[in-house]
């Protein structure tokens, strides 16, 4: 039988390997380069002009007093303490929010009634901003962890309810059709149709998520907390220490970044049958 | 044996895509449908796959009657809706061991030339090698009808023909009936015994034709041309205000699709 496979399919099965193995890596490391080059740029031409005395740099520190501040601050240990404070909240409001947003959205994918009760109120919270729900998680959930966990849970649940819910609305009705005609019951139709179907759409909501998380920890950091990074952010701006804002900020950055890296590489394997231009997320 | 008595089916917007349509078709028979677009072809398939129901009229596979999908029938699709997991052949063999299913596709896999490629993921499979594999996949569970909605249009003729001789083969081993889809009237010779020109707005059956040659059909012989030249005929008659029943033959005109 293998004999009537033509030529063509047969030299087909290793273009895209050999195309993969081939391409990719030059493009990559000019890519990370590239990606450095601005920021570099402006810090150095920012230094110079601090250094030459064209300005005192007071309100906008150089590059080398911000890398001092925060040498200063991982050398007490203090970076690491706020730095972890925030990783926690981070973790626990956005396996929270994950958990709950994937659970609605998947209701609210899966069935037309479920979503035309749900999806307009929580469309309608999704308008609210999030720094209106401080005062009242305050009241409700006490100055300390659990209002700032639940305000990282909002921000997170809503970019993954939005796009779970959509992912399952729109998954191709012709892969939906296979699963119909070789009959599968219903949980294997949702592990081995619907699961596999909506996994790009829910990571890539995972990631938005996850960004937003950290966007919402500031916010929940500002509402009385003692550690975090957020914390050290408007104790400088109290101290008037610019630096150690700046500092946090690039804390914030890094860690942000760690995470999604984290994230990406984690989830990876599970998007490597895509078929997509572009094997990266 | 297959047969559909006056089916039909009118869509939630009015539109009918078939009507009072009867059809049979004998155990390990292939029959091919063609017609103008609109005339219900796919729409039939999908009601004999079970995957839509019918306005009026029955389906029957073997007295039995089809409602719903069924583990009897077997489908490939024009496309070959492949998953992102590498037991695409397994779909069908959830009942089965797991020692007994990786015989089974390990099988299917060779019959349709894919061996050892089991492990790959449909993005490292040209077009044909993909088909291949939905045939497999289609075949593993040995349907007693295999249904298919253009299954090799989006390849090329070399790999298309390829795939008609190991269509051809395979069916030769087990001679399941099959139905048949395609725009390809060469194709639809190349395949079937027996040839039904549809007629659009509603769907009905316009005109049958019997394929009389042996196979192997050589696409150059004289009977081949002669065959091909009366369906296309057929088939623009199908498509033109009035619709003789009879289509003279010889005045062959490609412009029904």
């Amino acid at each position: 039988m293998s004999l009537l496979a033509t030529e063509t399919e047969s030299t087909a099965v290793n273009r895209p390997a050999a195309g993969k193995a081939g391409e990719g890596k030059p493009g990559l490391s000019i890519g990370w380069i590239a990606g450095f080059a601005l920021p570099v740029l402006v810090a150095a031409l920012w230094e110079a002009v601090v250094w030459a005395g064209l300005a005192n740099g007071r309100l906008l520190p150089p590059p080398s007093r911000i890398g001092a501040t925060l040498w200063e601050l991982a050398r007490s240990g203090e970076l690491a303490m706020h730095a972890a404070a925030t990783l926690w909240r981070v973790a626990a409001g956005f396996a929270l929010g994950a958990v709950v947003g994937t659970a609605l959205g998947a209701i609210s994918g899966a069935s037309e009634l479920m979503r035309r009760l749900m999806d307009p109120t929580l469309q309608a919270l999704r308008a609210i901003p999030s720094i209106a729900w401080v005062p009242l998680f305050i009241l409700w959930l006490g100055i300390f962890e659990a209002s700032k966990v639940a305000l990282i849970a909002v921000g997170v649940f809503f970019p993954v309810y939005l796009g779970v819910a959509a992912a399952l609305a729109g998954i191709d009705r012709k892969i939906i059709e296979v699963g119909r005609v070789f009959r599968l019951g219903r949980i294997a139709m949702i592990r081995r149709v619907t699961l596999p179907a909506i996994l790009p759409a829910w990571l890539t909501a995972l990631r938005t998520g996850l960004g937003l998380g950290f966007m919402f920890v500031v916010a929940a950091e500002f509402m009385g907390a003692s550690e975090g990074l957020g914390y050290l952010l408007v104790d400088g701006q109290q101290l008037g220490r610019p630096d150690r804002i700046l500092a946090a900020i690039i804390a914030f950055a890094v860690l942000g970044k760690l995470a999604d890296g984290l994230l990406v590489f984690v989830t990876r394997p599970l998007l490597s049958w895509q078929d997509v231009s572009r094997n990266r997320m | 044996m297959l047969s559909i008595d006056a089916l039909s089916k009118t869509y939630a917007d009015g539109v009918v895509a078939l009507e009072k349509l009867s059809l049979t078709v004998g155990d390990g028979e292939i029959v091919a449908l063609v017609g103008g677009s609109g005339c219900g072809k796919t729409t039939l398939l999908r009601l004999i796959a079970g995957l839509d129901t019918a306005s009026a009229g029955q389906i029957r596979l073997d007295d039995q009657r089809i409602n719903e999908p069924s583990a009897n029938i077997g489908v490939i699709f024009q496309e070959p809706r492949l998953f992102p997991i590498e037991d695409n052949v397994a779909f069908g063999l959830n009942h089965l061991s797991a020692f007994e299913r990786e015989g089974l596709v390990a099988n299917a896999l060779t019959r349709v030339g894919l061996s050892g490629h089991g492990g790959r993921w449909p993005r490292e499979l040209s077009g044909g090698q993909q088909q291949r594999a939905a045939i497999a996949r289609a075949l593993v569970t040995r349907p007693r009808l295999l249904i298919m909605d253009e299954p090799f249009s989006a390849l090329d003729p070399t790999t298309r023909a390829s795939l008609h001789r190991h269509l051809l083969s395979l069916w030769d081993e087990s001679r399941p009936t099959m139905l048949l889809v395609t725009h390809d009237v060469e194709e639809a010779v190349t395949l079937a015994d027996r040839i039904i020109v549809m007629q659009p707005n509603p769907g009905r059956v316009f005109e049958t034709f019997a394929n009389p040659l042996a196979r192997p059909r050589v696409r150059l012989g004289s009977g081949f041309e002669t065959l091909s030249r009366q369906i296309l005929t057929s088939l623009d008659h199908s498509l033109k205000p009035g619709r003789p029943q009879a289509a003279p033959a010889g005045t062959a005109d490609a412009a029904w699709w």
